[in-house]
């Protein structure tokens, strides 16, 4: 009897002690955050020095040889090139509209004189819940090249020729970008209204008694307020594009006509995954991992972000 | 945004995997991505499970209607060898899915079923390296002499046979025979190419439909077409000759059916398995169309207002005595090296497709022509099925007839680059857009493959 309790009593106390380490104040920082740095050090690290060591090889079942810089030679090839300008046009077009149009569209709905304002934001914001491939088979519907389509007919009603959406350069750029802004805007719109929240009303006071206009307001006092979130959403925009694979897979799934919406993962997926060339695939990836990086401090640097507040 | 998700999403389950603690959460949980990760297969027919202490075989196949051949396979074998039973579960995916499940677990070494479908275009992928797939010589080199032995070869390497073939794939012309008598053409007078554009004008002049349909995003109008020629892709040697003198002039051709002759059209959809192809040709948009015999079935399943009015001819000629017919497509089943069995495996593999009694049920489940030529006159094939009531009666002695007439293809490592290039850029430029003319593209494309090569 007296034994047992002893070492419940021994139990409980290890029990404690072990309690006692992980609420302590040195360590308890690290349980917290261990969670993050295991899954950082599994998931993001090792694979990724995983991929950078199989870009200098060639991948084979059973045959896995170290082949120098051989896979990097073959990248500057056109179809590279034809990607990496798909794709740097696509990330072009989506920064400026998902950064602008929804700057515009959170002033309005933060406007106190807009009425049913949960009703549009509810609306803008709904795409953002739908997975990129069913709203991408509707798209595809929608601008079908048949005279019948939905689009086509639209531009039957005012007198245009149908348009063949899916085969041209332009059109089909025009469609990526389309379905990208129509799905992220209402995101966007959230990061921008609650940055808005932050903007302290003494400052359009103070404006008012100055006589600014309302342009002026927004471009003196909205504008600059609202920087640090400018500067979060085009990076995130940037990087989402350079990354984009669905928008275009929905479209044309992996072969696209003169490969038109070809972009740089579809091309990684094309060589690395169907064609069984881990190795080439790899290195794609590494450049794509250096593309981003480089233009995205870039992009940093030229918004200041880098500049410590004054 | 995306990553955003992705990101909460891992956070949410480690947070919930240290809630549980322990090693039986986190087991359950690695378990699931896997399976999340590999996806679900679209249908899984288990066969032949009411035999007890059967050994399980799993297959992988991409096309539905493959499975009917094994059923019929399973349960005669359960029948003849009683003292060693099979139980077959076939899993059904989606083509891309597929092979990149079966690329990646044969890469890795775990995961791979016993049996699987591998189609043509795909198969190169995996005769890399040292092939992760059961040699069937000793099953295969017996039977050989009764087979269309190109059939075999095109699954081969290193003089082992790894794929064993579902059809021949003899590629020929099917005509509509309504829209035929209406533009006052006897298609048994159609000889050569030449004639058959001619007779596509007379087509064009009488009717509302066109001649015929070109492939753009496929390869089912060009490829067939070389082949016929004797050309291909690649030499017998291996070596990338796409740019060669027959294959520009065939690419030619088909331009100039398109944008000169105006006797045919881009396929509507960009290829024949489009749905809106299978529509327009149901409405009778086209007189004609070149594809495989192993296509008889989209016109069953998908074309139903055609039906007595088709008839299958071989195709046009280039010149006097050359080919009526080219071998096209073609799916190889194989073992991997993954199964437990592999014995059993081939051995079934072999009695499913080797078979007389196998290659019969090509014809009768599938409406495939058989690669083992000899039963191609055999009684049981004239028993009346599907494709009888749809098509012709004299569909076998067609085929007889073209028997000798097809060319192997070559098949190297490059194939689906080349499938690739020729998919996105040259139809569509020479033939679509005309922004290049067939040498160009051509040129180009077999750049575009060289650059890509990798190093042997």
């Amino acid at each position: 009897m007296e034994r047992s309790e002893t070492m419940a009593n021994k139990k409980t106390f290890s029990l404690k002690g072990i309690l006692h380490f992980l609420n302590s104040r040195k360590v308890a920082p690290y349980v917290f955050v261990s969670p993050f740095i295991v899954s950082f050090l599994v998931l993001y690290l090792y694979p990724m020095i995983q991929a950078i060591v199989m870009s200098f090889q060639q991948v084979l079942p059973g045959q896995t040889t170290f082949i120098g810089t051989h896979n990097y030679q073959r990248i500057l090839n056109p179809t590279f090139f034809q990607a990496l300008g798909n794709t740097a046009t696509y990330v072009f077009f989506t920064v400026i509209i998902l950064v602008m149009i929804p700057i515009v569209l959170s002033v309005f709905l933060n406007s106190k004189s807009l009425y049913f304002k949960n009703f549009f934001r509810a609306s803008l914001f709904i795409p953002a819940l739908t997975s990129v491939i069913v709203a991408g088979i509707i798209f595809r519907m929608m601008f079908g090249e048949s005279e019948n389509s939905f689009v086509n007919e639209l531009l039957g009603l005012v007198g245009m020729e149908p348009v063949q959406w899916r085969y041209g350069a332009g059109t089909g750029m025009f469609l990526m970008v389309l379905l990208a802004s129509w799905r992220w805007i209402g995101v966007n719109i959230l990061y921008f209204l609650a940055g808005l929240q932050n903007v302290s009303e003494e400052l359009y006071e103070a404006a008012d008694i100055d006589g600014a206009s309302a342009w002026q307001k927004f471009l003196f006092v909205t504008m600059p307020a609202l920087k640090p979130v400018i500067i979060f959403v085009a990076t995130i925009t940037i990087i989402n594009g350079f990354r984009m694979f669905e928008e275009s897979f929905v479209f044309w799934e992996n072969s696209s006509p003169g490969n038109i919406g070809l972009t740089i993962v579809g091309y990684i997926y094309r060589e690395g995954i169907q064609q069984n060339d881990m190795g080439f695939g790899a290195a794609i990836g590494v450049v794509l991992m250096l593309i981003i990086f480089v233009v995205s401090m870039l992009q940093l640097k030229f918004f200041g972000a880098f500049k410590k507040e004054d | 945004m995306k990553h955003w998700s992705i990101f909460g999403g891992a956070m949410l389950s480690l947070v919930y995997l240290a809630g549980c603690g322990g090693g039986s959460g986190d087991g359950s949980g690695s378990e699931g991505s896997e399976e999340g990760g590999e996806g679900e297969a679209d249908e899984v027919e288990v066969i032949g499970e009411d035999s007890e202490d059967a050994t399980e075989l799993t297959f992988w196949t991409f096309n539905e209607q493959h499975i009917g051949i094994y059923e019929d396979a399973v349960e005669r074998w359960n029948e003849e060898y009683e003292d060693r039973p099979i139980k077959l579960q076939a899993e059904v995916y989606p083509i891309e899915q597929m092979n990149n499940n079966l690329l990646l677990s044969l890469q890795s070494g775990s995961g791979a079923p016993d049996m699987a479908d591998i189609e043509i275009s795909y198969f190169a992928n995996f005769l890399e390296g040292d092939v992760q797939l059961e040699s069937m010589n000793e099953h295969v080199e017996p039977v050989l002499d009764d087979m269309v032995e190109e059939r075999f070869d095109i699954y081969s390497k290193d003089d082992n046979y790894y794929g064993m073939p579902y059809h021949v794939g003899a590629t020929v012309m099917y005509y509509n025979t309504d829209i035929m008598e209406e533009a006052g053409v006897d298609i048994d007078e159609i000889v050569t190419w030449d004639d058959y554009v001619e007779a596509g004008e007379q087509v064009v002049e009488n009717t509302d439909s066109m001649m015929t349909t070109v492939e753009v995003d496929e390869h089912f109008s060009f490829w067939p077409l070389i082949s016929q020629r004797g050309s291909d892709y690649f030499n017998d040697e291996g070596d990338l000759t796409l740019a060669d003198d027959t294959n520009v002039d065939t690419l030619q051709f088909l331009s100039d059916m398109v944008n000169e002759d105006e006797v045919a059209e881009v396929t509507p959809g960009g290829f024949h398995h489009s749905e809106e192809y299978y529509g327009y040709m149901n409405d009778g948009g086209a007189a004609s169309l070149m594809m495989p015999t192993w296509y008889m079935g989209r016109f069953i399943d998908y074309m139903p207002d055609l039906e007595g009015k088709m008839e299958i001819r071989p195709l046009p000629v280039w010149e006097e005595g050359g080919n009526r017919t080219a071998g096209m497509g073609g799916t190889g089943t194989v073992v991997t090296n993954q199964t437990e069995e592999p014995e059993l495996a081939k051995e079934f593999l072999a009695y499913a497709k080797l078979s007389e009694e196998g290659n019969i049920a090509l014809w009768q489940e599938l409406g495939f022509d058989p690669p083992m030529y000899t039963v191609w006159d055999d009684e049981a094939m004239d028993e009346p099925n599907p494709y009888y009531d749809y098509f012709d009666d004299d569909i076998f002695d067609t085929l007889l007839d073209l028997n000798g007439e097809i060319e192997a293809l070559n098949i190297t490592p490059d194939l689906p680059d080349v499938q690739s290039e020729i998919h996105t850029n040259v139809l569509n430029s020479a033939v679509r857009q005309q922004n290049q003319d067939p040498e160009e593209a051509l040129k180009q494309a077999e750049e575009a493959v060289r650059s890509g090569q990798t190093e042997e």
